[in-house]
């Protein structure tokens, strides 16, 4: 028996393991394309410093509506493509822009272009791609993608001029879906996004021709994210290789504090000596067994500055403020950003809220909200770290009783959120996050319990009122029969005492 | 006799006005701290249990010198005080207007003023709360509980109530006797010829003196307490014995229960501890004691558990410190046996009246 070994493409595996990137069935295929592209836009409008507008429409794609086929079309107002990379960007799997450390929405470089694959499995039609970065021309891409050889094929390229000098991208394709299914999903997803996204404007078209409009309430955009060096402890041996490989320098003491995130010239020094590796050493000429002990030093040293948070771009308490008063209309919104912190030299910054009353529903559970890089989580809450935190605390202590109307939201920005499956759903338990998370809980939690107290208070005081003002005027009249008086006794002045009292 | 009876009628009088006017200072008095701009409020002895002591002179229980103030400016407070003042109204109205009204009737009267209790233990107690302001009985401005005992014998009262007043009756006049209710309660004392007040427990055996002619063969009047007497029946026994100057003898059942009910009538309740005029405290307890149990050889239960623990009780009760109650507790403890009055229909339908009242009445005379 002889057995025969294929190799296969990113795309090919892709193709065969398409659960992975949440295409599982008609109904979860329909939300992540709509997902993926809106987080692409959403990227792109950042990258080009405007306010997003995005547009989605899913229309059936025959008038027989039973077959399930719909097609999808996304257009922003982004930084737009460069021509040459257009056909790439939506046909070649794991091409991205994203292989940089900074925050951003995906990490895969899957998105678009798993969306492109899943429509063309399906329905073996070509997508259609229409971009431009603001220059003289508008580029218009008609594009398969040769599965097995993961490479675009061009069925057209059309050139316009851009009079308007009009950016952004538009995508347009067909793919089996089972919309009405996922309806809710998307529905609660594009709510999300728009409350994480308060400066976004967001249309979404239904197959039955109804309209969903996300207004943005503000132009105002958080400061967008610097790309950043690895951090010491965060860096594994195949990513010091590839270090290895690029750098221009001959020597450890330079190589260390070009490459490397806060490592100046007197901490590498400092870190040879510990690690017993000679100044003057040719990075280079390490051999895999020095790599995977350069590794393991850097772990070891202890002196390392902690990663600085610039590359991340948290909302900030303004703009989660107007996004929680604008999706979920609460009467009270407490808001908290930690300082930053790190896990396994991974930058983070945890963003907390609770929002009180107005159109929150009440009853049973608190209404979690789990944002992760703004991108809202949807699936498996009960495995998230955010949920498991908020069942750990003792919310009677800060007045919190069942069945008020509580929501509460948790953001994790990093340049590397550790999610437990490559589902990318829920956030791992890192001691490190947990921690941080706890204490954003409990300062928005005593935040909502000044707030209980005081009303509560005020409440009491009514009450205290209504009291007096029911019986002091009794007393009075009963009085006056007994005593065979005509006139009531002044009793206002009594009553208005009791109200300024307290 | 012709003199004291004129006080007697002046005294219910004279009562009544004293009701009318206290209610109507209370109100002058509520009304006048409004006027000063400040909060209403009144004083009252305190009924709580440390407050109660036994008075060995009255030989009754009395409030002792704590005092408690309930003021509208406080928020707890505000509700039963106006509860208090409507009480007052209601009781000053009923007064005037010569009606009567029992425990329940005011409870729902209230609802016709908006003013809400929750049942009827919260209207009671604000009705306490009246008597020990005003230091008069409920009684006094018309407001009498359900329960009624009967009165029979020759004793002719006269009516002051709306519609009687100056008519007369003599309470042989029903074989059944007659209800003391809120118009004999205060009727006035016109004659008798009885020189003796027999007060019993229990029906069956006052129908049997009545039909024996207990009256006449004793001369005596015959009370009904129907258990332990109700306080207007209590009043009506002191009035007996104050105005009519006739000694009261009590007849219970031989168990603590019995001797109780003598001595709330002898000497009064904790809970009454804020009035007076309710007790007799010259009244004496005939029988049936645990002596007669032996000496009768009658018919007997063993006592209980609850009966046991209760006789301990009375022994220590400094109401029950004299000797005859000392005693006959011991012998209860000891025979550990009770009996009830009708005990005595074993030796035949008479000889309760024909042999042991005789006797009884000789050796407690």
């Amino acid at each position: 028996m002889t057995q025969t070994f294929e190799e296969i493409s990113p795309a090919d595996f892709f193709y065969r393991n398409r659960d992975i990137a949440g295409f599982t069935n008609p109904s979860r295929a329909v939300f992540a394309s709509i997902r993926e592209l809106v987080e692409n836009s959403l990227d792109a409008a950042e990258i080009a410093g405007t306010p997003p507008d995005i547009y989605v429409r899913l229309t059936f794609e025959e008038d027989d509506q039973e077959s399930g086929i719909y097609k999808l079309r996304v257009e922003d107002n982004g930084s737009g493509i460069v021509s040459r990379h257009i056909p790439s960007a939506f046909g070649q799997v794991l091409f991205g822009s994203k292989y940089k450390l900074k925050q951003s929405r995906g990490t895969f470089g899957l998105g678009g272009t798993m969306a492109v694959l899943y429509g063309q499995i399906t329905t073996h039609k070509p997508a259609r791609i229409v971009s431009s970065t603001g220059s003289t021309k508008v580029y218009i891409y008609r594009v398969m993608i040769d599965i097995q050889r993961n490479k675009p094929i061009i069925l057209e390229r059309r050139v316009l001029l851009n009079k308007e000098q009009w950016h952004g991208t538009i995508v347009e394709f067909s793919l089996e879906g089972d919309y009405f299914r996922a309806m809710p999903k998307i529905l609660e997803y594009l709510k999300q996004t728009a409350l994480v996204n308060p400066y976004a404007n967001i249309t979404f078209i239904d197959p039955k021709g109804r309209l969903f409009k996300f207004s943005r309430v503000t132009e105002k955009m958080p400061p967008p994210p610097k790309e950043t060096l690895p951090h010491p402890y965060g860096v594994d041996v195949e990513m010091v290789k590839r270090l290895v490989r690029v750098t221009p320098h001959q020597k450890m003491m330079d190589f260390l504090s070009a490459h490397f995130h806060r490592v100046s010239e007197r901490i590498a020094e400092k870190f040879l000596e510990f690690s017993g590796i000679p100044k003057t050493r040719n990075p280079k000429k390490l051999d895999p067994q020095e790599i995977v002990r350069f590794v393991q030093m850097l772990k070891r040293f202890e002196e390392f500055r902690p990663p600085s948070a610039a590359c991340l771009s948290p909302l900030g308490k303004d703009l989660l403020t107007a996004g929680i008063l604008k999706e979920l209309k609460p009467e009270l919104t407490i808001v908290c950003q930690r300082k930053p912190s790190t896990y396994a030299g991974h930058p983070f910054i945890v963003e907390t809220a609770i929002a009180y009353g107005g159109e929150i529903p009440k009853g049973g559970d608190f209404v979690l909200y789990r944002f992760a890089n703004r991108i809202p989580l949807l699936y498996d809450e009960a495995s998230d770290v955010a949920f498991r935190v908020i069942k750990s605390m003792n919310w009677r202590r800060y007045k919190v009783s069942p069945n008020m109307p509580i929501a509460v939201l948790v953001h994790t920005c990093s340049t590397k959120i550790p999610y437990k499956t490559v589902g990318k759903e829920f956030i791992a338990d890192r001691p490190e996050i947990k921690r941080e998370i706890q204490n954003g809980l409990r300062e928005v939690a005593r935040g909502l319990q000044r707030f209980l107290s005081k009303r509560e208070h005020v409440e009491r005081e009514k009450r205290r009122l209504s009291v007096f003002s029911k019986y002091l005027p009794k007393i009075a009249k009963f009085s006056t029969e007994l005593a065979g008086r005509e006139r009531q006794p002044e009793i206002e002045k009594l009553l208005r005492s009791v109200n300024t009292s307290g | 006799m012709g003199e004291k009876q004129q006080d007697d009628s002046a005294s219910a009088v004279k009562k009544k006005k004293e009701t009318v006017a206290n209610l109507e200072k209370l109100g002058q008095r509520l009304y006048d701290q409004m006027e000063q701009g400040e909060f209403p409020w009144v004083k009252m002895p305190s009924r709580s249990i440390e407050n109660i002591r036994y008075n060995p002179d009255l030989r009754q229980y009395v409030l002792g010198e704590r005092f408690v103030k309930r003021s509208a400016r406080n928020i707890r407070h505000i509700r039963p005080l106006s509860q208090l003042v409507w009480t007052a109204f209601f009781a000053h109205k009923l007064s005037t207007q010569r009606k009567t009204s029992t425990l329940r009737d005011v409870y729902y009267s209230a609802q016709a003023y908006q003013m809400s209790f929750k049942d009827q233990s919260e209207s009671d107690n604000v009705i306490t709360d009246l008597e020990t302001v005003i230091g008069l009985a409920r009684e006094d401005f018309n407001v009498f509980p359900e329960e009624r005992s009967a009165i029979f014998g020759d004793l002719t009262i006269e009516y002051n109530v709306p519609g009687y007043e100056g008519k007369r009756m003599n309470l042989t006049s029903h074989p059944d006797g007659l209800m003391i209710g809120p118009a004999l309660t205060y009727s006035e004392f016109v004659k008798t010829s009885a020189d003796k007040v027999f007060a019993i427990e229990k029906g069956g055996l006052f129908t049997r003196f009545v039909e024996e002619k207990v009256h006449e063969k004793f001369n005596a009047l015959l009370v009904l307490t129907a258990g332990q007497a109700p306080r207007a029946t209590r009043h009506f026994i002191h009035r007996l014995n104050k105005e009519l100057e006739l000694p009261v003898y009590i007849f219970t059942d031989a168990d603590p229960w019995g001797m109780h009910i003598a001595m709330v009538i002898i000497s009064g309740s904790a809970n009454a501890a804020h009035l007076r005029d309710l007790t007799t405290p010259d009244a004496i307890w005939s029988g049936v004691w645990a002596t007669d149990i032996i000496n009768y050889d009658l018919p007997s239960d063993p006592l209980t558990e609850i009966d046991i623990k209760r006789l301990h009780e009375l022994q220590r009760d400094p109401r029950y410190k004299d000797e005859l109650w000392q005693r006959e507790i011991k012998i209860f403890l000891k025979i550990r046996k009770k009996a009830e009055q009708e005990a005595f229909s074993r030796y035949g339908l008479t000889y309760i009246v024909d042999e042991y009242l005789p006797a009884k009445l000789e050796e407690t005379r």
